[in-house]
């Protein structure tokens, strides 16, 4: 390639303008009667009002959740189609793992779905301990229960906090986010940070759960469900919030399987799959909980769904809590898991198994591949690994919850109006650092 | 009674400034409201407690550069924020604060207040016309719509007070509601219909939530002032908050004894002097803002609490509820008055 030819950048610079124009392309064709419009001669097909209004509502706009961009034809405040854009957060996470040590490219499932990070990293950590076969200590398992759970509920606060703001009423979103904030005062105690936990580590946990977290834990299980009972007091009636998300952006069993919803969505549908209870990972089989499951297949239904979830968290979390064994939290086996700083500071093994772990990480045996998936608060949390024997993973693909949901968003979005829009996002409760991964 | 022109000017002067001055009490009380509801602080920095900090605001916006977006229509652009907040000062003038304490004392009074609450949408459906942009025009389109379908209903529900009241004179109308010690006699409990359909046609002509689909920030990032910025942006923040402390008084003063001091034929009689002195004036005036602040407590009560209609539930609760209801009303108070002329 010659010099000049190098430095020809027409057909990148170029890519915004195609880009779009294959968006609104797209917004013309799946219908016969938007096709005929083309064709002037035919006067019935022209809109001869020119009722219809090409709308983007995004990146940025106040009611995407992020970055989410709709492209949507609207006549009058009818959406009559809808094109979803995504990828404006898109960071290419599935190729940095593979320049990462396992270890490494944990931190980097904080930032995915930034509102529940503990669940990302248990999601990582399991997927890795199951591509090569490490044992985690009992007590580290029901931690990463406790965490998981309480990052669910932290999620779904944020969820309900939004829905709510997006229809209109705001006063709930600061209720739930004092919740949330009491939530990241126990990461905070439990794990050093509040937003980016990174508290998983291949083979357990980097730090125990203390008294005062424990405390901290008990303290917030017993003031939150009686908030929840608050919340749905005033919310289960208000004919407005009711009239606002019943009956609206309704998915069908079978068309949730078929886009691929998960989680609250797939729920909300009748389907009533949760991988905690189908294929239990940590201690999932040793809890009794129920999975809330809804037939109606709209955004109340959804709605109802979250709030029981919530409530069985708390469910959860108090057994584990009463069932919380003594133990290791991190497995020992020093070639696979990072030794104590004990064991580092003062013997010259530990030294060498730190520094090992740090530099060449965990190896897999060659050839190896594992998908392990989680319920994390959006729906399946999957990462599916290949090694190729050495401590970096070959390929890593991440099969996250928000970018399946985000498939049903099309569709649940035409035909809605354009009030009903901002529900029909919150209610799929995309993540886009997620979805964009 | 012949009022010189000075005191007409006068009382004008008071009547804009005191809804100027009231705006920005509603703008800080609005917040600390909220902050209330919300378990937070709310501004406490500007001044004791933050009384200061709608001031603040004001200079802000005065200072900060005024867009106007390169497609707009730049003299519809800047008419729209004036247009608001003349026409929500206008309707102050009709407002009687006390017994012959009022700006303009029409014998068409009512006919007028409704006229200028239709002109009112001009501002909003122009601005979100002439900014030139999508989001802005679906909310002045929104506005438009909304308006038209709760004006008829409020038009109703002032007929069932004009017929109770046989005139359409305010300070009359007022008066009319004297009877019961200036409690009983309110139109709140000769019409209850009425009041209700009023508040809420009031709530839905101001655009506040529930009825803020024009604005709807979180679906239309602001609707018709999305493409507003400083004074301008803030002229439309001016109008709003005029419009429902307005709003509030014509709520009182048509269904709530307006001026009327609870028991004040009995106050009269047992402080003689009091008979027509200012201070009955200045004592009807407080009672009228009290009534007032209390609506406008709920106008902010409201909008902290509610979620916000859908733009087809707005239209359905608009014409297929409160319109047959108001008409209903009207007829029921029409035949009852006919043939009992007596109250």
């Amino acid at each position: 390639m010659s010099i000049i030819e190098q430095l020809d950048f027409s057909k990148t610079l170029s890519y915004w303008p195609r880009h779009n124009e294959a968006i609104y392309r797209r917004l013309e064709s799946k219908h016969a009667w938007l096709e005929e419009r083309h064709h002037p001669d035919d006067d019935e097909a022209v809109d001869p009002l020119d009722n219809e209004m090409i709308l983007n509502i995004g990146p940025q706009h106040p009611a995407t959740h992020g970055v989410i961009r709709c492209v949507v034809k609207l006549d009058g405040e009818t959406i009559k189609k809808c094109v979803l854009d995504i990828g404006y957060l898109h960071r290419g996470l599935e190729k940095l793992a593979e320049s990462k040590t396992y270890q490494e490219f944990m931190p980097y499932t904080d930032r995915m779905d930034y509102l529940s990070p503990y669940s990302n990293n248990v999601a990582w950590c399991l997927a890795v301990e199951k591509l090569a076969a490490i044992e985690v200590p009992e007590r580290a398992q029901w931690i990463r229960m406790i965490m998981s759970e309480l990052a669910r509920i932290s999620s779904h606060l944020l969820w309900m906090g939004v829905s709510l703001m997006d229809a209109g009423a705001v006063s709930v979103f600061l209720w739930t986010f004092q919740f949330r904030e009491d939530l990241y005062n126990i990461f905070d105690e439990v794990t050093g940070a509040r937003l980016t936990v990174s508290h998983s580590r291949i083979g357990g946990l980097v730090t125990d759960l203390g008294e005062k977290g424990i405390e901290m834990i008990e303290d917030f299980i017993e003031r939150f469900p009686v908030a929840v009972g608050e919340w749905e007091k005033l919310l289960n009636r208000n004919r407005i919030w009711i009239d606002r998300v019943d009956g609206v952006g309704v998915l069908t069993a079978e068309e949730a399987v078929e886009l691929g919803m998960t989680g609250a969505n797939l729920r909300g549908s009748g389907v009533g799959h949760d991988i905690r209870r189908f294929e239990p990972y940590l201690k999932y089989d040793e809890v009794d909980f129920t999975i809330p499951i809804r037939t109606e297949g709209d955004a109340l239904a959804r709605y109802f769904v979250r709030m029981e979830e919530m409530k069985e968290a708390i469910i959860i979390i108090r057994q584990c809590l009463d069932r919380l064994p003594e133990g290791e939290i991190r497995s020992d086996d020093a070639k696979r898991s990072y030794p104590g700083k004990d064991e580092v500071y003062y013997s010259m093994e530990g030294l060498i198994h730190d520094f090992m772990v740090t530099d060449t990480g965990v190896c897999p045996p060659n050839g190896a591949e594992a998908y392990h998936a989680i319920e994390a608060p959006k729906g399946e949390l999957g990462f599916f690994l290949q090694s190729d024997g050495t401590g970096r993973p070959c390929r890593v693909r991440i099969n996250s919850p928000s970018f399946s949901n985000l498939q049903g968003l099309e569709s649940m979005l035409e035909g809605g109006m354009m009030g009903d829009m901002v529900v029909m996002i919150a209610t799929v409760d995309p993540v886009l650092g997620e979805a964009d991964k | 009674m012949a009022v010189p022109w000075y005191w007409s000017a006068l009382l004008a002067f008071v009547v804009v400034n005191f809804l100027l001055i009231s705006a920005s009490v509603l703008v800080y009380a609005e917040r600390k409201i909220s902050a209330a509801m919300q378990n937070r602080p709310g501004p406490n920095r500007v001044g004791p407690v933050g009384f200061l900090q709608p001031f603040a605001d004001v200079a802000k916006l005065l200072l900060k550069e005024n867009i106007v977006p390169y497609l707009a229509n730049p003299f519809v652009h800047s008419l729209a924020p004036f247009l608001m907040v003349v026409i929500a000062m206008t309707t102050g003038a009709l407002i009687p604060f006390a017994k012959g304490v009022v700006v303009a004392d029409l014998g068409v009074g009512v006919l007028v207040l409704l006229a200028l609450t239709s002109i009112s949408v001009y501002g909003i459906t122009l601005a979100g016309w002439s900014s030139n942009s999508k989001f802005s025009l679906l909310g002045g389109l929104r506005s438009a719509a909304q308006m038209i379908s709760y004006e008829l209903s409020m038009g109703l529900a002032v007929v069932s007070v004009i017929l109770i009241a046989g005139t359409l004179n305010l300070t009359e109308i007022v008066e009319s509601q004297a009877g019961g010690m200036s409690l009983l006699g309110w139109n709140l409990f000769r019409n209850p219909i009425g009041a209700t359909i009023f508040i809420v046609t009031a709530f839905a002509e101001t655009n506040r939530t529930p009825f803020d689909l024009p604005e709807a920030e979180q679906e239309l990032v602001g609707g018709y002032h999305t493409e507003y910025s400083g004074m301008k942006f803030g002229m439309f923040f001016l109008a709003e908050y005029v419009n429902f402390f307005v709003a509030s008084f014509f709520i009182v003063t048509l269904f709530f004894g307006g001026y009327l001091i609870p028991f004040q034929s009995a106050l009269v009689s047992a402080v003689p002097a009091l008979d027509g002195s200012i201070w009955l004036s200045l004592l009807q005036v407080m009672t009228l803002i009290l009534k007032a602040g209390f609506f406008a407590y709920l106008f902010i009560w409201v909008r902290w609490t509610l979620p916000r209609f859908k733009y087809n539930q707005l239209m359905t609760l608009g014409w297929k509820y409160l319109l047959p209801i108001a008409l209903v009303n009207v007829l029921v108070i029409a035949l009852i008055i006919s043939l009992f002329r007596t109250f």
